[in-house]
């Protein structure tokens, strides 16, 4: 199976983030969502990628989205993870059963039993708008995430907004 | 490897701090961050390409701290933007990264030796330092590298097209824009 398209709706999970809290997909209507799918917590370039998102949070805000990060690991390895990194943003647990909820999104790597390095960006309704596979080992960055969420009718309405007075500065 | 899909979102221009020769004909952009390790390894072979190439070669900084991951990155890049301000931004950018190891060690008061190596008045830098235009300044440099497809420091582009190798391949990449351009 390959990665879910643009237009497709994004599939339902509930997973835990932390031994006693679980994070549904749904939780999230009326907002986007950045599903950020890594091999494994604790390797070089998907941390470097973390550490990138963390940086744009309140970019991501402001877009009216919120990241939520998506391995294979456990809850206990991520929540160290997260204590070292200062990461502030949830990673979920895809542990039991395993890699189910990449299987669903299309980039679970069967072979060696690990998420696929995948991004999605899904809108306010629940549906896919944006999807990218990386090679394994290159870290996608995040300028496909901030073009995708601009892109978004909600998020364009602040430029439909802006060009009217622009035009007027212009005009003067 | 040149990128060809990730080009620099932002021209260089005349608020960027620029290095070398305006006509060169190869123009080097690093993404850095002055608590980054890597960073703090590339420099050595960036002044060698700056030797090497001299002035078909123009060099441009521009700020990607990684602040969550490295704490006090920010706090060095207001430094030097604040040097900038009294013409010393190379000067700090160097010393930065010859004494990253010490200052990093010792934090914010390892950044104050920067300042009394420099010469530079402490009580106007950091009277400068709260500026919020030179925040914005890093804000923006930060946003554009995210815009150019920036993924990790240091991130460099070669006359705007992301660059992703070691040095020996970004030497060559650089021989091979100037022999064609001869």
């Amino acid at each position: 199976m390959s990665i879910l398209s643009p237009g497709t709706a994004a599939p339902e999970f509930a997973l835990h983030s932390t031994p006693d809290q679980s994070v549904a997909l749904k939780e999230f209507r009326g907002r986007n969502v950045i599903l950020a799918f890594y091999p494994a917590d604790w390797s070089p370039v998907c941390s470097d990628q973390l550490a990138l998102y963390s940086e744009l949070l309140n970019e991501f805000a402001r877009l009216n989205a919120q990241l939520l990060a998506i391995s294979v690991d456990g809850v206990w390895s991520h929540a160290a993870l997260a204590r070292e990194r200062k990461y502030h943003f949830p990673l979920l647990s895809d542990f039991e059963p395993k890699g189910q909820v990449a299987r669903a999104y299309g980039v679970y790597d069967e072979k060696v039993g690990i998420a696929q390095r995948a991004l999605f960006v899904i809108d306010g309704d629940g549906v896919i708008r944006w999807s990218y596979l990386s090679p394994m080992g290159v870290n996608p960055g995040a300028a496909g995430i901030i073009n995708a969420l601009e892109a978004l009718p909600a998020n364009n309405v602040q430029k439909t907004i802006d060009a009217p007075a622009t035009d007027a500065r212009d005009a003067s | 490897m040149m990128l060809e899909d990730a080009t620099l979102a932002v021209p260089v221009s005349a608020h960027d701090h620029i290095q070398g020769n305006a006509r060169a004909v190869v123009t080097l952009v690093e993404y850095g961050d002055f608590q980054c390790p890597a960073c703090g390894m590339a420099y050595p072979p960036v002044k060698r390409l700056q030797h090497r190439y001299a002035g078909n070669l123009r060099f441009v900084f521009r700020h990607f701290p990684l602040a969550q991951a490295h704490p006090n990155a920010h706090m060095a890049a207001e430094l030097a933007e604040a040097a900038a301000v009294e013409g010393q931004f190379w000067a700090m950018h160097d010393w930065l990264y010859e004494n990253q190891d010490a200052w990093v060690a010792a934090g914010t008061a390892g950044l104050e030796a920067g300042v009394r190596a420099l010469g530079l008045d402490e009580q106007a830098l950091a009277a400068t330092m709260r500026n919020p235009d030179i925040d914005a300044h890093i804000r923006r440099d930060f946003m554009g590298g995210v815009r150019s497809g920036v993924n990790g420091t240091p991130g460099f582009y070669v006359n705007g097209y992301q660059f992703q190798g070691d040095f020996d391949a970004l030497t060559r990449a650089i021989s091979r824009v100037i022999a064609r351009q001869q």
